[in-house]
C-alpha cells in the first residue's frame, strides 16, 4: 500500500523541481513591468533631486555645479521657514480636529444596529470626492457674495453687513479647517472603526461586570487595545496635512498677504512658477527628509504589540 | 411601571441616536447636494446666494452648456480626465497584476529588493520629485502629453495595488494551481482563466482605487499639462475659478464641481464593499 501512494506521489515532485528551476527567471520578467516604472517614475527622479539640489538650475539654459549653496540659501529663506512653521501650525491643528469629530463618529457606527450601514456611508461620501473638487465647491460656499454661508448669515440677521471670510488669516484658515474635516473625517472614522472592532467584545463586558464606568473602559480598554489604529490614523492624517497643497491654492491661492502658503506650496512657486529648478530641488530634499523620518516613526508606532498577535 | 420607564428610556435612547445620526448625514452630505441642485439653475440665477438650494426660475442645464464654451471646453477637459482615469486603471491593473503574481508565486534573484523597493516609494512624497518627473517626461518625449500623466499616475498606484494583489495571490491555495499545471495549463493560461477569476475582488479594489486616484488628482497634473487643450478636469476648473477666462462664473464652476463629483460618488455606492475592503487591508498592514 505505502509504496503505491510513494509511487504516485513521485513523478509530480520530480515535476515540480524541474519547473521550479525554469520558473525562477519568469517571475522576473512578471515584476519587470512594474519595476521599471518605478525606476522610471521614482528611483531616477529621486536621485536627480538630490544631484538638482546641489545645482543652479534654471527651466532654460546651462545649469552649474553650485555644491551646497541651495542649502545654505535655505537656512537664509525666511519664507520658507514661515511656511514650513505655517504647515505644522496646520498640521497640529487640523489632526486635532479631525479626531474630535471621527473618533465620536467612529463609536457611533462600530456596532451593526438599525441605518448604522446608511449612516456610515453618508459620512463617508465626502471622503471619495478629491481634494481639488472639495476646494472648489468650498470656494463657491465660502465668497462673500455668490457663497452661502456669508449670504445665509446676513439673511438671518446674523450680521449687519457681508463678511467676507476669506479676507482676513483667523476665518480663512478656520474656513480651511472646516472644510478638510468636513472631507476627511469620513476616512478617519473607517480606520478608527476597524481598530475599535478589533476589541474583543467580552473584555469590555469584562470590565462592565468589574464596575468600571464608560470613562474608565476608554482609557482603560479601548485606547490601549487601539494603539496601532490610532497611530495609523494619526500618521495618514499628519503626512496627509504636511503635504496640503491643494486646498491653499484652489481657495486661499495662498493669501490672504501669503500667509497661508504651506511647505508644499513654496517648492511649487519656487520650481514652477520661479523656475529655480535647483533651488526647489534642495528645498524638496528637506521636505523629503521631515516624511521618511516620520515614516520611520511610524514604522516603529505600527510596530506589533510584544506578546500579542 | 418600571418596564414603561425602561421602554421610553429605550425610545428616548433610540430617538437621540437617530437625531444624531440625521444631524450629522445632513452636514455631510449638503454641501454636495447643494451644488448639485444649484448647478441646475439658469445663469441669472446662480450668481446669487444659493437659498434655496434648489432652481426657483425653473430647471435648466445653463451652467454646463456655458462651462462647454471656456477655453476647450467641459467635454475636451472631461475627455481628457476620462482617458487619464481609464488608462490608469487599465494599466495599473495589469502591472499590478502581472506583479502580484510574480511576488506571490515565483522565486528569482532580487526578489525581495525588488518587493520593498516597490513598497517603500509610498515613503517617499511624490510632491518632492516632481521637478525631476517634469525634466525625464521631456527627456522621453512625453512633456506635456496625457500618456506621461499616465505613466505618473500609474506608479503612484503600484505600491498599494502590488501589495494588494500580491496578498490576493497568497490566498489562493497552491492545489488548485497543481491541479491546473497537471491538466496542462502553461504560465498565461493558468494567470487568466485559473487565477484572475479567483482573484477578482482584489481587482476591483486595485481598479477603484486607480480611478479615484487619477480621477482626482490635482497638483501632477497642473505641473505636468502646460497646455490648455490636455488639461484635466480639476486643473481646467481651477483655471476657471481663478478667473483666467474673465470674470468668475458661480454657476459653471457648480456644474464643472458637479462633473468631477459624480463618477467617485456614483462608483463608491456602487462598489462600497471593494472599496472598504481596500481600507481594511491597508488599515490592517
Amino acid at each position: 500500500m505505502t509504496s503505491i501512494t510513494a509511487a504516485t506521489a513521485a513523478p509530480p515532485r520530480v515535476r515540480k523541481l524541474v519547473g521550479a528551476g525554469r520558473r525562477q527567471w519568469i517571475g522576473l520578467l512578471y515584476v519587470a513591468p512594474a519595476v521599471a516604472l518605478v525606476m522610471v517614475f521614482f528611483v531616477i527622479p529621486l536621485g536627480m533631486t538630490a544631484w538638482m539640489s546641489l545645482h543652479n538650475w534654471p527651466l532654460m539654459g546651462e545649469h552649474s555645479f553650485i555644491g551646497l549653496d541651495n542649502y545654505w540659501a535655505i537656512l537664509r529663506d525666511t519664507r520658507f521657514w514661515n511656511a514650513l512653521k505655517f504647515t505644522g501650525y496646520y498640521t497640529l491643528v487640523v489632526t486635532v480636529a479631525i479626531f474630535t469629530v471621527a473618533f465620536p463618529l467612529a463609536i457611533f457606527i462600530e456596532r451593526p444596529r438599525p441605518f448604522t450601514n446608511l449612516y456610515r456611508t453618508l459620512f463617508f461620501m465626502p471622503a471619495v470626492v478629491g481634494f481639488a473638487s472639495a476646494s472648489l465647491l468650498w470656494s463657491w460656499l465660502l465668497n462673500v457674495d455668490s457663497g452661502l454661508f456669508s449670504p445665509a448669515a446676513y439673511d438671518l440677521g446674523l450680521i449687519d453687513r457681508k463678511f467676507n471670510l476669506l479676507a482676513t488669516f483667523q476665518p480663512a484658515f478656520w474656513s480651511i479647517i472646516a472644510m478638510v474635516v468636513w472631507k476627511v473625517a469620513g476616512f478617519t472614522m473607517i480606520i478608527l472603526m476597524t481598530g475599535l472592532q478589533s476589541i474583543p467584545q467580552d473584555l469590555q463586558e469584562a470590565a462592565v461586570i468589574d464596575g468600571a464606568g464608560p470613562f474608565a473602559r476608554f482609557r482603560a480598554i479601548t485606547l490601549p487595545l487601539m494603539r496601532r489604529t490610532l497611530a495609523l490614523a494619526l500618521i495618514l492624517s499628519v503626512a496627509g496635512s504636511i503635504l496640503a497643497f491643494d486646498q491653499f491654492y484652489i481657495i486661499l491661492r495662498g493669501g490672504p498677504r501669503n500667509q497661508t502658503l504651506t511647505a508644499v506650496y513654496w517648492i511649487f512657486n519656487q520650481s514652477f512658477v520661479s523656475f529655480k529648478l535647483g533651488y526647489g530641488a534642495a528645498l524638496s530634499m528637506v521636505l523629503l527628509v521631515i516624511l521618511v523620518a516620520l515614516s520611520l516613526i511610524q514604522l516603529w508606532l505600527l510596530r506589533k504589540p510584544e506578546g500579542l498577535d | 411601571m418600571a418596564q414603561a420607564m425602561s421602554e421610553r428610556g429605550k425610545l428616548a435612547a433610540r430617538l437621540a441616536r437617530h437625531s444624531t445620526g440625521i444631524i450629522a448625514s445632513v452636514l455631510f452630505v449638503a454641501p454636495i447636494v447643494w451644488t448639485v441642485l444649484s448647478a441646475f439653475k439658469p445663469a441669472a440665477e446662480a450668481r446669487l446666494p444659493p437659498l434655496p438650494p434648489w432652481p426657483t426660475t425653473g430647471f435648466s442645464l445653463e451652467n454646463y452648456q456655458t462651462l462647454n464654451s471656456f477655453g476647450d471646453g467641459l467635454w475636451a477637459s472631461a475627455q481628457n480626465s476620462i482617458y487619464v482615469s481609464v488608462m490608469t486603471v487599465v494599466l495599473s491593473v495589469i502591472v499590478s497584476v502581472l506583479a502580484g503574481y510574480g511576488f506571490s508565486r515565483f522565486r528569482f534573484p532580487f526578489k525581495d529588493l525588488f518587493f520593498v523597493l516597490i513598497l517603500s516609494t509610498i515613503m517617499i512624497p511624490f510632491q518632492s520629485i516632481l521637478t525631476p518627473i517634469f525634466l525625464v517626461l521631456t527627456k522621453l518625449g512625453l512633456h506635456n502629453t496625457l500618456t506621461g500623466l499616465v505613466g505618473v499616475y500609474v506608479t503612484l498606484q503600484l505600491p498599494f495595488s502590488i501589495f494588494m494583489m500580491r496578498n490576493a495571490f497568497d490566498a489562493v491555495p497552491r492545489e488548485i494551481e497543481e491541479a491546473a499545471r497537471m491538466d496542462g495549463a502553461g504560465n498565461a493560461t493558468m494567470l487568466v482563466k485559473v487565477m484572475l477569476p479567483l482573484v477578482w475582488p482584489g481587482v476591483v479594489t486595485i481598479a477603484l482605487f486607480a480611478f479615484l486616484g487619477a480621477w482626482n488628482e490635482f497638483l501632477a497634473a497642473l505641473v505636468l499639462m502646460t497646455d490648455q487643450s490636455k488639461f484635466t478636469l480639476p486643473v481646467m476648473m481651477t483655471a476657471l475659478q481663478s478667473g483666467r477666462f474673465g470674470a468668475i462664473d458661480w454657476g459653471a464652476v457648480q456644474a464643472g464641481v458637479t462633473v468631477m463629483m459624480v463618477p467617485c460618488l456614483i462608483l463608491f455606492l456602487a462598489l462600497q464593499r471593494f472599496y472598504i475592503r481596500g481600507l481594511m487591508a491597508g488599515a490592517v498592514k
